[in-house]
């Protein structure tokens, strides 16, 4: 992919790694979940990621944002190692620790991060099942049988992705006769269905309407008391509205990670004042 | 008369080859129908005068139900005779001091019940045998190997195994199975002509076409079922086993109805490692139920061969062979009927 012509704006290169680590240092007295640490990735020999490093906080919804192809994607399905699915894709060089924990170390138990760290894709994908049967889904592979706690176990999780009133009396039913946006937020349910800490969102909006997007935006942000959010999106708009912390990443690289207010009114490097001002991307 | 208009049909040389390739492909089409019409209707036609009757209750249930015999066909007291084997002994007995010459004609008289019960076993056994070891392997090209040297090799091995004619798998199932082969003094397989060295034989045959197609099914369900489940901390078994295979199973289904057909159809396979031209006894008569899988069974195709091949063509055994091919056919569309009305209902049940 070439980079579009970019007015006004200095040679679309990676900024400095010192700029951007700098950027990327968080306040003081805040906790570190995610430590991303120089990461290299590559699919065969096409390398997405170039020394990316950044640190995600505990309980905040942090937003990737840059134009397509720029790893953003990449690097969120690191977090939970959903690339290796992928023949030929892996990280290269660098780590990412999750409470100091190197997940790609070969004694980690994916299965177990993957409960830790929840997933929600860009296209919804409820499963040809009963919306009982989708929530539950995560829980029976755990061997959790019992009826009564699977049913308050489905109501709090529905509840809590605001679900609960719009499908309490047809929990029986398929989950595909939801509307999109509902299949979305059913999605959400399965994920913190089974308690994880982390839950990674893959442009969870863009298949939805702007009514069903405004209901999933809402429900981002309740959901940041309980858990840590990573979201990757393409509308920054979105991005500015339901996230704590945004990076923005261009090529392969991390260009700018700081607080969201501060990227968008005012960001420290060129590229990114050009980004989300629509000038590219 | 119209006006010259500007799209006037003109008898230009496009036109007229277009029309030309009309007619030849539709020509072509009609053949089809045409072939496949002259065949079910041969069959039907003259199968049917074996297999219904004018009397109640309209159909010859003694060949459904009773094995083979041999026709004895003689003239007694002005009137032409003709009777099974048995009905001829008690027909001799009665009538001790006529002299009858009569014509016999081998497996022309009786029914071919013995015939449908092995060709029934052999199906289902075999199709058993294919479709484990089939399914296996396609989830393991599938969904676990990754893609390399191997992997294209043994994918090869599957496209040529399906074209391996049909008598090099009978030949290789009597060596194999039938035969056996030892080693250090340990006996492999040596089966003798049996069930067992049949359905392994033809579960071989029909196994490209049911990795084939299951690996197409497979590949039909959606890739966000799988990282849906994965995301959710099952493992990839849990995830095939639950969210995967339940929702490629109809079109497995539908591969394995071809598969049926072409098992209840061979004859090549089974003449060498499974089918016997004639057996009184019934596959449960046996005395001990280790011995089931050991034995060999009559089989239709091969009853069918049996019979139009060994024997000067007359009318009498003209009829054996079209009613045998006449309830074969049946017994197929019932297997495949049977197996679409199953995949109906899980199509029905895991609907996305």
């Amino acid at each position: 992919m070439s980079p579009p012509p970019l007015p006004k704006v200095s040679a679309p290169t990676a900024p400095a790694p010192e700029v951007a680590a700098t950027s990327a240092v968080p306040g003081a007295g805040r906790e570190i979940l995610i430590d991303i640490d120089r990461v290299d990735f590559c699919y065969g020999t096409n390398q997405t990621l170039h020394g990316v490093s950044l640190q995600l906080e505990a309980n905040k919804v942090t937003a990737f944002i840059g134009p397509s192809g720029c790893g953003k994607s990449t690097l969120l399905r690191c977090l939970n190692r959903m690339n290796d699915l992928i023949d030929g894709a892996r990280v290269t060089a660098g780590a990412i620790r999750i409470h100091g924990v190197d997940i790609h170390r070969p004694d980690v138990d994916v299965i177990e991060l993957r409960k830790r760290v929840g997933m929600v894709f860009q296209k919804s994908n409820p499963f040809p099942k009963s919306i009982y049967e989708n929530i539950t889904y995560g829980l029976r592979l755990q061997g959790k049988q019992d009826k009564t706690r699977l049913d308050e176990i489905v109501e709090r999780s529905l509840r809590g992705a605001a679900l609960w009133d719009e499908v309490k009396d047809r929990l029986h039913a398929s989950g595909l006769g939801l509307s999109g946006g509902q299949q979305q937020r059913l999605c959400i349910a399965r994920a913190i269905a089974v308690e994880p800490e982390i839950i990674l969102m893959d442009e969870p909006c863009s298949a939805l309407d702007p009514i069903a997007t405004t209901k999933v935006e809402e429900l981002i942000h309740e959901l940041r008391t309980k858990y840590t959010i990573v979201i990757v999106t393409h509308n920054m708009q979105q991005a500015a509205r339901c996230s704590d912390r945004t990076a923005f990443f261009y090529l392969g690289r991390l260009v700018e990670y700081a607080d969201t207010r501060t990227i968008f009114m005012n960001p420290a490097n060129p590229q990114t004042e050009a980004y989300v001002s629509g000038r590219f991307g | 008369m119209d006006p010259a208009h500007r799209f006037r049909t003109t008898a230009s040389s496009a036109a007229r080859r277009e029309a030309a390739a009309f007619w030849l492909f539709r020509a072509a089409t009609y053949l089809v129908v045409g072939c496949g019409a002259a065949v079910f209707l041969t069959i039907f036609l003259r199968g049917a005068g074996t297999v219904l009757q004018k009397e109640p209750p309209f159909i010859n249930t003694a060949f459904f139900t009773e094995a083979p015999e041999t026709l004895y066909v003689f003239d007694f007291e002005g009137a032409h005779r003709q009777m099974g084997f048995r009905e001829y002994q008690v027909f001799k007995a009665a009538h001790p001091n006529a002299t009858l010459s009569p014509e016999t004609y081998i497996y022309s008289a009786g029914g071919i019940f013995p015939a449908i019960v092995g060709t029934v076993l052999l199906v289902v056994g075999s199709m058993t045998i294919a479709l484990f070891l089939g399914v296996s392997a396609a989830i393991y090209l599938n969904e676990y190997a990754r893609d390399g040297k191997f992997i294209r090799f043994v994918r090869l091995s599957i496209m040529n195994l399906a074209g391996v004619p049909s008598i090099v798998f009978g030949l290789f199932g009597a060596s194999m199975f039938v035969v056996g082969f030892k080693v250090f003094g340990v006996q492999f397989f040596g089966w003798n002509t049996s069930l067992l060295a049949g359905w392994f034989t033809l579960a071989f045959m029909v196994l490209p076409v049911i990795i084939t197609a299951s690996e197409e099914s497979l590949k039909a369900v959606p890739k966000g079922f799988r990282e849906g489940s994965l995301a959710l901390g099952a493992t990839q078994w849990q995830t095939i086993r639950k969210n995967v295979l339940p929702y490629a199973l109809p079109g497995i289904l539908t591969s394995s109805i071809l598969g049926i057909a072409r098992v209840a159809g061979e004859t090549a396979p089974i003449m060498f490692t499974a089918a016997y031209v004639v057996r009184d006894k019934l596959p449960w008569q046996v005395e001990k139920l280790s011995e089931f899988v050991f034995q060999g069974v009559m089989a239709l195709p091969y009853h069918i061969y049996v019979v139009s091949s060994k024997i000067p063509q007359n009318e009498y055994t003209a009829r054996v062979q079209y009613g045998t091919a006449f309830v074969f056919l049946l017994l197929v569309a019932v297997i495949a009927a049977a197996s679409i009305i199953l995949r109906n209902r899980l199509r029905n049940r895991y609907k996305w």
